[in-house]
C-alpha cells in the first residue's frame, strides 16, 4: 500500500464509507429483486395471472 | 375505409414501445450484465489511477484523492434529482407509465448518493479546512437536498394507491428542483469554504491531467453504477406492481367464490 501522508485515516475512511454505502445499495437491490420475484412466481404458481397473460394453465 | 387501418394500428415508435412495462424490462434486461461490467471495469481502473498513477496536491498532499469518491457522488446527488425531475414531468403531463417507476426507484439511490458527498467532503474538509462541517450555502443546501430526498422516500411509502401518490410525489419533486441551482450557484452567490467550479468552466478546467485522468474514470464509474442500479430497481419496481394488482385480483377471486 502506498504511503498516504498524515492524513491517511480521513482518506481511508472516506473510500471505506463510501464502499460500504455502495456495497449496501447493491445487495439492497438485489435482495429486493429477489424477493419480489419470489412473490410473483408463488402468485403465478397459485394460478393468478394478469388478464393478458391468458387463463391459467 | 383505409383511413380508419390507419388510425387503429399506429405505428409503434420506440417511446410507445418502453410505455409498456413488460416491453421494456424484455428490452433492457440484455443491457444489465453489460453494464455491470463497464461498472466494475471503470472502478477498478479508477481506483488504480485514484491511488497508484496520480500525484500528490502541492497543496493538499494526499487529501486530494478524496476528491476522486466526493466529486462523482456530489454529482450524483444532483443528477439523480435531473433524472426524477424529468420523470415527475414525464408522470404529470404524458402519464408515461414508466415515468413514476423511474421517480420511485431513483430516490433511494439519490440519497444515498447526496449522504456520501455529505460524507466525504466532511473527512475531506477536516484536514484541509480544518472544519467537519459549515453552515454555509453550499454545504447547507446539499443537506436540504438529502430531507428533500428521505421526504420523497417517506412519501411513497405513505400511499397505498401508487398511481395517486406519483401525481403528489411529482409536484413534490418538481417543487424541490428550485434547490438544485441554489446549490449549483451558491459557491458564487454567498461566501463560503467551498471551492467554485473547477471542472466544466468556460476558461477549461482548472486542473492538470493527472488528476483529471482519475476524476474522470470514477465520475464515468459512478455514473454507470447509477445507471446500473436505476435499472434493476426499476425492473423490480414493475415486479412489486404486477404483485400488487395480483394480490388484489386473488382477493377479488376470493371474493366472488
Amino acid at each position: 500500500m502506498i504511503d498516504l501522508g498524515p492524513h491517511a485515516l480521513f482518506i481511508v475512511s472516506a473510500y471505506c464509507g463510501v464502499a460500504l454505502v455502495v456495497a449496501a445499495l447493491i445487495g439492497w437491490t438485489l435482495l429486493d429483486a429477489r424477493r419480489t420475484e419470489r412473490r410473483l412466481a408463488d402468485l403465478e404458481a397459485r394460478g393468478i395471472r394478469r388478464r393478458s397473460a391468458g387463463p391459467a394453465a | 375505409m383505409s383511413a380508419m387501418t390507419v388510425v387503429s394500428a399506429p405505428k409503434q415508435r420506440w417511446w410507445n414501445r418502453i410505455a409498456h412495462p413488460g416491453q421494456f424490462v424484455a428490452w433492457t434486461r440484455p443491457l444489465l450484465w453489460p453494464l455491470v461490467l463497464c461498472t466494475a471495469l471503470l472502478f477498478a481502473v479508477g481506483l488504480w489511477f485514484a491511488f497508484f498513477n496520480s500525484p500528490q496536491d502541492y497543496q493538499m498532499g494526499d487529501t486530494v484523492r478524496i476528491m476522486y469518491v466526493h466529486v462523482p457522488t456530489a454529482w450524483l446527488s444532483q443528477f439523480v434529482y435531473a433524472t426524477m425531475a424529468v420523470s415527475a414531468l414525464g408522470s404529470l403531463v404524458w402519464r408515461h407509465p414508466l415515468a413514476d417507476v423511474a421517480m420511485k426507484a431513483a430516490a433511494p439511490l439519490g440519497a444515498s448518493f447526496t449522504a456520501l458527498a455529505l460524507f466525504t467532503g466532511s473527512l475531506w474538509g477536516r484536514p484541509t479546512w480544518g472544519t467537519f462541517w459549515e453552515w454555509d450555502g453550499r454545504m447547507t443546501s446539499t443537506l436540504v437536498l438529502l430531507f428533500i430526498y428521505l421526504g420523497i422516500i417517506a412519501l411513497w411509502r405513505a400511499f397505498d394507491d401508487q398511481l395517486r401518490g406519483a401525481r403528489v410525489i411529482a409536484v413534490f419533486t418538481l417543487v424541490g428542483a428550485v434547490n438544485i441551482p441554489i446549490i449549483k450557484f451558491s459557491v458564487d452567490w454567498w461566501s463560503t469554504l467551498h471551492q467554485p467550479a473547477s471542472v466544466f468552466r468556460a476558461d477549461g478546467p482548472r486542473m492538470p491531467g493527472s488528476i483529471l485522468t482519475p476524476l474522470f474514470v470514477m465520475f464515468f464509474a459512478f455514473t454507470f453504477l447509477f445507471i446500473t442500479l436505476q435499472l434493476k430497481s426499476m425492473h423490480t419496481e414493475i415486479k412489486r406492481r404486477r404483485v400488487m394488482s395480483l394480490e388484489r385480483r386473488a382477493v377479488q377471486g376470493a371474493a366472488d367464490a
